[in-house]
């Protein structure tokens, strides 16, 4: 389960810490075991322009928000959200190799949490970052509801 | 015994464990069995639930096959004999805790048996019997518990304020995991109902100074409700020495069947109490216009009751009681102490709890700094040892001593010195697969 690459988004996250500005912000938690994520996201019209968050968590669930945030910076929200599901997919897997096989592209370093889909008690740690960022999406982009306006500070 | 003296110079102190391990454990089917391909089980989440004895099994098995019927309702043979099962392991149960058997109320389980009594307190604001108002809980009454209280001695007491106008206070915790109890007077006063408390925490394993809270409770005349979840599986335990008006236990983690916990209340102060759940076998006389209800504890047993597990949940006394609960005690005591020593050499293990065997029993939490107790858990489960990971139904625990979880093992009667060098050994594997400690470190701990 402990792949190289989760390890090194553990021990060196990509983009971790909160950033002004922001359109959404949330705070999602795992009540079974007290994984904590606070995510900001800000949006360019309909391009996820940064996801800034901290947390604190088990590996899983912090080398996760990392990943994520890598696959989704820079990227269309329906893009962002439609890995999203692909990444529920992979964690659906039960640990199904070919399942992994099909999603690399996509997925590209997330595809090493393939082996998390063997472990039902952790599959949530690793959704819990994907969940808050479709939670924050979907509030900014309700907080701008012309869509196009982009650069609100607050 | 049977185990291996540890190696010289390492500190911990193996002494002679009361009970035979090995006997104990051939009772055990699914100590057999093995996890994670092909790994002995160490199973060290008995606070959480306990394994089952073949002589519990084989009692429920008993039961199905030869007088499965509802008690308490029908003449026939069965019927007749499932009572009379169901009301002799209602005796036993209640003498294992020096209570009579008029005093023993089963419900699903130490939860269920917590929202009876929370939901009787708000009940008897409107009960029509003018006796079932006896203990109303209501605007300007309080409530106590305690901040190491599991969730299920916390949540039921805040509903019950929130449906009452009641307010909750209590007693917070010293930085060595103990009750702090310098407000006791202050927060248990004449506006309490009612102080929950536990005898024994889950998360931390300090045992509590019942008697003192006990007195003062009784002084200001509120009701105390000991929660005995993580107490009578493991010490003796006495109804008549603890002085309190509830005691509330589970089945499950005292060797007993899932499905059946205990409340035991003083006859007089059950007497009182209107029901929680009603419906059948609960009552006296029922017309369309309204119902009358039978006295204790048919009154608190609505509908046909878990008969199986409570035979169970007998069979599971008896099996304590064979061994002997000083015993049981004694074993668990050695272990923890044993426990104690053998985290305190791994450099980075912090216990969150009491740090000796005075006044603690054998739920010991802890942190390994550098690594998520999530992670900590995952490693030790691919060695075969089960321990449970996270906040253990005591949020506000982990939260006062600024950990985000810890990592928790627990013991029982099967548990051994092996078991315990095992989970030293997963811990240490814990360190060197994360790279929070120096390789050399893991003959470091002994010198």
């Amino acid at each position: 389960m402990y792949q190289e690459i989760i390890l090194d988004h553990y021990k060196n996250p990509h983009g971790r810490g909160l950033r002004d500005p922001f359109d959404a912000e949330v705070h999602h938690v795992n009540p079974t075991c007290g994984d904590e994520v606070t995510l900001r996201v800000k949006l360019d019209g309909d391009t996820v322009a940064d996801v800034s968050y901290e947390g604190m968590g088990c590996s899983i669930s912090q080398a996760s928000v990392s990943a994520m945030y890598d696959l989704v910076v820079g990227k269309p929200v329906t893009d962002a959200l439609e890995t999203g599901e692909h990444f529920m997919t992979l964690m659906q897997a039960k640990g199904d190799p070919s399942v992994a096989e099909k999603l690399e592209d996509e997925l590209e370093d997330a595809v090493a949490f393939a082996g998390v889909s063997k472990y039902p008690a952790r599959i949530k740690c690793a959704l819990m970052s994907w969940m808050a960022l479709k939670d924050a999406s979907a509030r900014a982009l309700s907080a701008q509801p012309t869509a196009m306006t982009g650069g609100s500070t607050r | 015994m049977t185990q291996t003296v540890s190696r010289p110079g390492a500190g911990a102190q193996q002494v002679p464990l009361p009970l035979d391990v090995e006997a104990i454990r051939a009772d055990f089917p699914i100590l057999t069995r093995t996890v994670r391909d092909g790994k002995r089980l160490v199973y060290l989440d008995s606070g959480a639930t306990s394994q089952k004895p073949r002589q519990v099994l084989d009692a429920e098995r008993w039961f199905y096959e030869n007088i499965n019927a509802a008690p308490h309702r029908g003449a026939h043979q069965l019927a007749e004999e499932a009572t009379g099962a169901y009301e002799e392991a209602r005796a036993k149960i209640g003498a294992f805790i020096g209570a009579p058997e008029n005093e023993i109320v089963f419900t699903r389980n130490t939860t269920e048996a917590i929202n009876l009594v929370a939901y009787a307190l708000s009940n008897a604001r409107t009960a029509k019997e003018p006796e079932f108002r006896t203990y109303a809980v209501g605007q300007g009454d309080e409530i106590v518990v305690t901040e190491m209280e599991h969730h299920a001695d916390l949540v039921p007491w805040q509903q019950l304020c929130e449906r009452t106008g009641a307010t909750l206070r209590w007693l917070g915790l010293t930085d060595d995991g103990r009750l702090d109890l310098s407000d006791l007077t202050t927060v248990v006063n004449e506006r309490t109902k009612l102080v929950a408390v536990t005898q024994q925490s889950n998360i931390l394993g300090t045992i509590n100074p019942l008697g003192e809270i006990v007195a003062r409770a009784h002084e200001v005349g509120a009701l105390v409700l000991v929660d005995g979840a993580q107490s009578v599986p493991h010490q003796p335990v006495d109804v008549t020495e603890l002085g309190a008006d509830f005691l509330v236990f589970s089945g499950h983690k005292m060797l007993g069947p899932t499905g059946v916990g205990v409340l035991w209340g003083r006859y007089e102060v059950l007497d009182k109490l209107p029901p929680f759940l009603t419906g059948g076998s609960m009552i006296e006389v029922v017309r369309m216009e309204g119902s009358t209800f039978m006295p204790p504890p048919q009154r608190f047993e609505a509908g046909v009751p878990m008969t199986a597990q409570v035979i169970g949940l007998g069979a599971a006394v008896e099996y304590l009681q064979a061994l002997g609960m000083d015993r049981v005690e004694e074993h668990e005591k050695a272990l923890t102490g044993y426990a104690l020593e053998k985290l305190a050499e791994i450099p980075g293990v912090t216990v969150i709890g009491p740090p000796d065997t005075v006044a603690r029993g054998g739920a010991i939490s802890f942190t390994v700094e550098g690594i998520h107790p999530h992670d900590v858990g995952q490693v030790l489960d691919d060695s075969g040892i089960a321990v449970r990971v996270g906040h253990h139904c005591a949020w506000p625990v982990v939260r006062r001593y600024g950990v985000p979880a810890t990592t928790r093992a627990t013991f029982y009667v099967h548990t051994g010195y092996d078991d315990i060098d095992a989970l030293a050994d997963g811990i240490r594997e814990a360190q060197r697969f994360f790279g929070v400690v120096p390789a050399v470190s893991s003959e470091s701990g002994a010198s």
